[in-house]
């Protein structure tokens, strides 16, 4: 019981959250003048016409109030001025987010399981060469920025040896071996800095669960060292590490702006730089509203689950 | 019991004073005090890999504040006949050494080849492209029963002179003074032009002359052995005036140096590689190599690191001012004070940076233009991380023994916050501080690559830009534009990560101890 008041307590604050920045970035965009389209043939008048009948000119706080009511009564969020001009922002976004989550998904399927063994190995190993050597990779694979990994991976892979097509293979399905052979390098490079980063968390996690007390008590009691390991130490360590992994699973839903964009994957990534450059602020808006969202909600999740793996935590919510 | 009695038993006179007329004090202390800053500074000294890394800071500082001094083009240097030539140093070129020698190894066709080989002759072997052949290849097709032969040459070309002929529009000044200098060092720029009447010559292509057409080779032997090779090609071209591009022998005056065009303006046909020296003063030479705009990357990527490091330092720096005071405010008073800020902090933080970074260029980059709005952007966001490590820092040490006895004392809140409480905070963020500068680069240079924020201008450009500008097409027709920024910043990132975390194992004390 306190669990759920505990969750509902934190939903609540999010979404309270979420509507302070959404009005000020509301405002904030609302406020900025719109583009006059230059393109051949576009009559106009018409344009401004339709823009009054919107009540683009209305008071901000009357906008907001159409704004709003329109998504919850027909799930509207506006229409595509500049990029896709005509088509619903919402219909437009739906197309797109299947690439993007497909690419994160199983860039996630790769990297967890790895990350997990590395860290676990590093940790086992600690202070040997196998330990020294995953240190420094992970070491070198979290500075250096993914981009450059990610040319790396496209000249070498993509263009010198010819394994992997420049593009995602959109006309095959999600699960053939085309599909994933035309997503393998931005997965690849997604996975990289993924990988790194949960080692690094699991190899600090175990090493400190690893030289506590309770692991000298379950080796004297006469458990081998794998019983013990497996026993002990890692259900501990997963405390901290499980709520990571449920944090991350939620980003990836957002994607990598920067990956979608060096493999043109036709995301939402490529969709939010277009609707920046094309100054389209109804996707702007929708697709800020998104990754907000996203970003509150991995936090929370992380919270509560937090809560769920461990009692002590629980408890001390109430 | 019985060595009481023993003790009593000595006689008075065996005893004597320890100390006779000094006076007692404590000893002076021969060692050097050691403060806070030299403890952490000794520790530091220890971790070989962040010495190291801090050196290769050092190296890359000194490389942005000297670099565009001494780079020998300006920023605002472009030159449309110098695009993507690639990395030359002139110890390597020089010595035919093949690497880092302005130079790549390509596989061209058989036109492509002699075409460098006619250049070679008319205008001289130093500015001949073909610096090696590595091999020849020939490939037998037959189309029907006709037999097609296709030759291919791996050669390593030299990108500074592939471009060879130019036509250049001079004044009769400029002319003239280039006929001078070509007197006084007998290096030979202008070539014959070709005549604007010469029919079906490509008229602004001044390397046209050059131009071999394949064509089917008429006989051959039965044991495939291919006739002469410069019979299976022709040149294009051929003048009315009766020669071909192949000029130098018995050059008279007869041929056209010049075509002299309306306003005094007179069009040559010049070795550009030759004529880049001329103008410049200097060999045609990027240490770096040059982008795809004719831009020498070397002053570019010095200045994007320049630009780099005072925006991360500027950042670094104010919001350093921003966290501390907001996260003493919080930590050090608590209660509503402190739930209401930690709500504004949240809000702040929810806010995707990206969002933060295009409302602040839709907004206000017609204003403040595109550094400043860079340098708010960061600044907005970027103080919270700070904030929440203050505060962390005050909650500890604010209900210490020491603070109270202060406060017993009289001393105010502003002195109990700077001068009791924050010092203990110090190592804290001064690691963070430098934890911040290669954040701050690394998403710089990601906007930048994005193209969200465009410093491609001729007094400031950034690391990021000059990473965009070699991505995409650009990997593959000349993956060089790319190499050196991306180089650099992955050489900084690292170094800048493993410095911090030195710094943070120096200044935290908890480690104290623990390495010996």
């Amino acid at each position: 019981m306190y669990m759920l008041k505990y969750i509902l307590k934190r939903l609540g604050l999010m979404l309270l959250t979420f509507s302070v920045i959404m009005v000020i970035c509301f405002v904030l965009i609302k406020k900025l003048p719109l583009p006059v389209p230059k393109s051949f043939g576009q009559d106009l008048d018409l344009i401004f016409q339709r823009r009054e009948q919107l009540g683009y000119n209305k008071p901000i706080l009357v906008q907001m109030w159409r704004y709003v009511k329109a998504i919850f009564q027909y799930r509207y969020f506006g229409t595509s001025e500049t990029l896709k001009p005509g088509k619903d922002v919402w219909e437009v976004f739906v197309e797109k987010l299947p690439a993007t989550m497909i690419v994160n998904i199983y860039a996630m399927i790769l990297s967890v399981p790895l990350g997990l063994l590395f860290g676990i190995y590093a940790a086992l190993r600690k202070n040997k060469w196998q330990d020294h050597i995953i240190s420094t990779g992970v070491m070198i694979i979290v500075s250096v920025p993914s981009y450059v990994y990610a040319v790396i991976i496209q000249f070498l892979l993509c263009y010198k040896l010819g394994w992997l097509p420049f593009q995602m293979n959109l006309k095959a399905g999600f699960l053939t071996w085309e599909m994933f052979k035309s997503i393998l390098a931005p997965v690849l490079c997604l996975s990289f800095g993924t990988i790194a980063g949960l080692t690094r968390y699991t190899r600090a996690e175990l090493t400190e669960v690893l030289t506590s007390d309770f692991m000298l008590l379950a080796r004297t009691k006469g458990l081998t060292k794998r019983q013990a390991t497996t026993r002990h130490a890692l259900r501990n360590a997963m405390v901290p590490i499980l709520p990571m992994i449920v944090g991350e699973f939620i980003g990836i839903i957002s994607g990598s702006l920067i990956i979608e964009n060096i493999f043109t994957i036709p995301g939402v990534g490529g969709l939010y730089l277009d609707s920046i450059n094309a100054l389209d602020y109804n996707f702007f808006l929708l697709l800020t509203g998104f990754y907000t969202f996203v970003g509150l909600l991995s936090n929370i999740l992380i919270d509560i689950s937090y809560g769920f793996i461990d009692p002590r935590i629980r408890m001390g919510a109430r | 019991m019985s060595k009481q009695y023993a003790l009593a038993d000595i006689p008075a006179e065996k005893f004597e004073f320890a100390q006779m007329g000094e006076t007692l004090s404590d000893k002076k202390l021969d060692t050097k005090p050691i403060g806070y800053f030299k403890d952490a500074f000794i520790r530091f000294r220890k971790n070989k890999s962040s010495v190291a890394a801090a050196v290769i800071i050092i190296l890359l500082l000194l490389f942005a504040i000297v670099g565009p001094i001494v780079a020998p083009f300006g920023m605002e240097y472009i030159d449309n006949f110098m695009r993507q030539k690639t990395p030359r140093l002139k110890v390597f070129a020089h010595n035919d050494i093949p690497f880092w020698d302005g130079c790549k190894t390509e596989t061209i066709n058989e036109s492509t080849y002699w075409k460098y080989v006619a250049m070679g002759e008319e205008m001289g072997q130093d500015v001949n492209p073909i610096k090696k052949v590595y091999e020849k290849s020939e490939t037998v097709t037959y189309i029907g029963t006709a037999e097609k032969r296709t030759t291919v040459y791996k050669v390593r070309l030299d990108t500074y002179t592939m471009d060879g002929a130019v036509y250049k529009n001079l004044t009769e000044t400029e002319y003239k003074n280039l006929q001078t200098y070509q007197n006084e060092t007998g290096i030979q720029i202008i070539y014959p032009a070709v005549p604007e009447t010469e029919g079906g010559i490509d008229q602004y292509n001044a390397n046209s002359w050059y131009d071999t057409k394949n064509k089917l080779p008429k006989g051959i032997n039965a044991d495939h052995t291919a006739v002469d090779e410069w019979t299976n090609l022709y040149i294009a071209y051929t003048g009315t005036d009766g020669y071909d591009s192949l000029r130098v022998e018995g050059d008279t005056p007869l041929y056209n140096y010049a075509i002299k065009k309306a306003g005094n303006v007179y069009r040559v046909r010049v070795n550009y590689n030759r004529y880049f020296e001329y103008i410049n003063g200097k060999e045609a030479n990027f240490i770096f190599g040059s982008n795809d705009y004719g831009r020498d990357i070397f002053v570019r990527l010095a200045n994007g690191a320049r630009f780099s490091f005072l925006l991360a330092i500027s950042v670094s720096l104010i919001n350093l001012s921003i966290g501390a005071v907001y996260g003493a405010i919080e930590g050090y008073y608590g209660g509503a004070a402190d739930m209401i800020m930690e709500r504004v902090v949240e809000i702040l933080s929810g806010v995707p940076f990206m969002v933060v970074v295009v409302l602040f260029k839709l907004h206000l980059a017609n204003k403040v233009g595109m550094v400043g709005c860079l340098l708010f952007a960061f600044v907005v966001t970027g103080w919270i991380g700070m904030a929440g490590r203050v505060r962390t820092q005050f909650y500890r040490f604010k209900h210490q023994e020491y603070v109270l006895a202060a406060r017993t004392l009289g001393a105010s809140d502003g002195r109990l916050i700077f001068k009791h409480i924050f010092p203990n905070a110090l190592g804290t963020i001064i690691t963070s501080c430098v934890l911040v500068i290669p954040g701050v680069i690394f998403s710089e240079s990601s906007l930048s690559y994005l193209g969200i924020i465009n410093l491609d201008g001729t007094k400031v450009t950034s690391v990021g830009t000059l990473l965009a500008d070699g991505s995409g097409g650009m990997l593959r027709a000349a993956p060089h534009i790319i190499l050196f920024p991306a180089l650099f910043i992955s050489l900084l990132e690292i170094s800048f990560n493993l410095f911090g975390n030195g710094l943070r194992d120096a200044f935290n004390p908890s480690l104290r101890g623990v390495d010996g």
